[in-house]
């Protein structure tokens, strides 16, 4: 690795490229930065960088000439990653992103296209009030599901706990899909494209099954 | 002296973190313990209005983040406990003006001077709740038994547990016994089966709370009170001191029996 290479990092992430300048005086990292893309234009051309600065303190007129370096190389500088208050002020001043936005808590990726037919996204409650849960499969969730929770889920959806929040079972259109829960009291079901909510109980709860049955979503005791 | 630091969130607001955040840190202060109180609710403060301490402002957090004076010049010390300091919010700044950094190296400064930092969180889970957390040790969630109130605070545990500050410990505040036992309001019972955590107090309704809150005198101050006991209570379980939950049902077992279904 060569000296400008070890003074900079550049890192593929969600918003685009996360490049972590450190260990070394502002001009030199700038330089070296510079360096780094004219050496490799057509990889930067039209990206979006977030800049990790560490302790460094910037001024308006260091980061707003760092910017305007960029654009002119076609990159666009949204974000300043910084330790130091005085750059984060700066960072702010300019119109800039100080953090990264975090993907959601339980956010889950859908993976492989085809999946098998028995596979399921196994989760450990309590989901919370803005947990979200989207998975291709079947979903098993070990625990309460609180209201303002969300799952969809290609297939099935299991709770082994009480159902308060959203589902969507079958959610790519698989009629025998089904929802089941110890209790089962979701603010809204779904399944495939039939929707309903929850009839207001009276007495014990028991747990129940919900499915599709000529079009109607109906909900029966849970005999396994 | 290290300072353990507290932090107050519900994300709805007007469920009383304010007025708990004054009361708790009171309680500590009358049990000998040196008590910062930060307001992190920056362009909409209160906290010193509660404590009554709002003419004496000279310096807040936004100053002594941006420099214009030391820590030492923005802590205003309370008249009734010597113990008991304050740093308020700026009035004519924003969320943005303190960023979750700042308030880390803010509560680290302070933090041998002390031996708590309680940090009163604004309402909402953006900005000025990540700062208000970023330094906290330990958080503690509030909730009214209202189910608007308790879904907020079920959010807030979640993005607690995301941010790795939990586990949180709950203050169920304003719950009035007889709405209870006539099942006009949720139980106690039933706000810790939803969300889940241990219960750190529980503060019953209290027409004093407000009085006090608008005559800056915190009720904790007064023994006698059935809400300032709450809070004389927390303070305690806060020290580490195992202390039983106050019996709000003035009936007795036998009558529990008969409402119980």
């Amino acid at each position: 690795m060569d000296e400008t290479t070890s003074l900079i990092q550049i890192k593929g992430i969600r918003d685009g490229l996360l490049v972590t300048l450190a260990g070394a005086e502002w001009p030199d990292l700038v330089k070296a930065f510079i360096e780094n893309m004219d050496s490799r234009s057509a990889f930067f051309q039209g990206g979006r960088v977030t800049l990790d600065v560490g302790l460094q303190e910037l001024r308006v007129a260091e980061l707003s000439a760092l910017r305007d370096q960029l654009s002119e190389r076609g990159v666009s500088l949204w974000a300043v990653l910084s330790e130091s208050p005085l750059t984060e002020r700066t960072a702010q001043n300019l119109g800039l992103a100080t953090r990264l936005s975090k993907p959601a808590r339980i956010e889950v990726r859908a993976e492989p296209e085809q999946l098998p037919e028995d596979m399921a996204k196994w989760v450990k409650g309590p989901l919370r009030s803005g947990g979200r849960i989207e998975f291709k499969g079947n979903v098993v969730v070990m625990g309460d599901v609180n209201s303002g929770a969300e799952i969809v889920a290609g297939g099935s959806i299991i709770v082994w706990g009480r159902l308060r929040g959203v589902v969507h079972a079958g959610a790519q259109g698989d009629e025998n899909a089904v929802v089941c829960a110890l209790e089962l009291a979701p603010t809204q079901l779904r399944i495939a494209g039939e929707i309903a909510v929850s009839p207001k109980k009276q007495g014990k709860s028991q747990p129940e099954v919900a499915r599709l049955q000529d079009g109607n979503l109906t909900a029966e005791p849970w005999h396994m | 002296m290290t300072a353990k630091v507290i932090t107050i969130a519900s994300g709805k607001g007007g469920v009383g973190k304010t007025t708990s955040v004054a009361n708790i840190a009171v309680a500590l202060a009358t049990r000998g313990q040196k008590v910062t109180c930060i307001d992190g609710d920056i362009g909409l403060r209160n906290l010193d209005v509660v404590l009554g301490l709002e003419n004496r402002i000279v310096y807040d957090l936004v100053d002594v983040i941006e420099g214009r004076c030391r820590l030492r010049q923005a802590m205003i010390r309370d008249k009734r406990l010597s113990d008991l300091y304050l740093i308020p919010a700026a009035q004519t700044r924003d969320k943005t003006a303190v960023s979750p950094s700042d308030m880390v190296r803010l509560c680290d400064e302070l933090r041998p001077e002390v031996d708590w930092i309680i940090i009163d969180s604004p309402a909402g889970i953006e900005r000025g709740f990540k700062n208000a957390i970023a330094a906290a040790d330990r958080v503690l969630v509030m909730t009214n038994p209202e189910v608007s109130a308790v879904r907020d605070a079920d959010r807030v545990i979640g993005l607690l547990e995301a941010e790795g500050k939990g586990p949180a410990a709950l203050i169920i505040n304003r719950l009035n016994p007889a709405m209870v036992r006539r099942g006009d309001m949720l139980s106690v019972e039933d706000v810790l089966d939803l969300l889940a955590i241990d219960l750190i107090g529980i503060v019953p309704e209290d027409e004093n709370v407000v009085v006090a809150s608008n005559k800056g005198m915190p009720l904790a101050l007064d023994g006698k009170n059935k809400a300032g006991q709450a809070f004389q209570n927390i303070a305690r379980r806060l020290m580490g001191e195992k202390v039983p939950f106050l019996d709000l049902e003035t009936q007795n077992v036998f009558q529990r029996l008969l409402w119980r279904k």
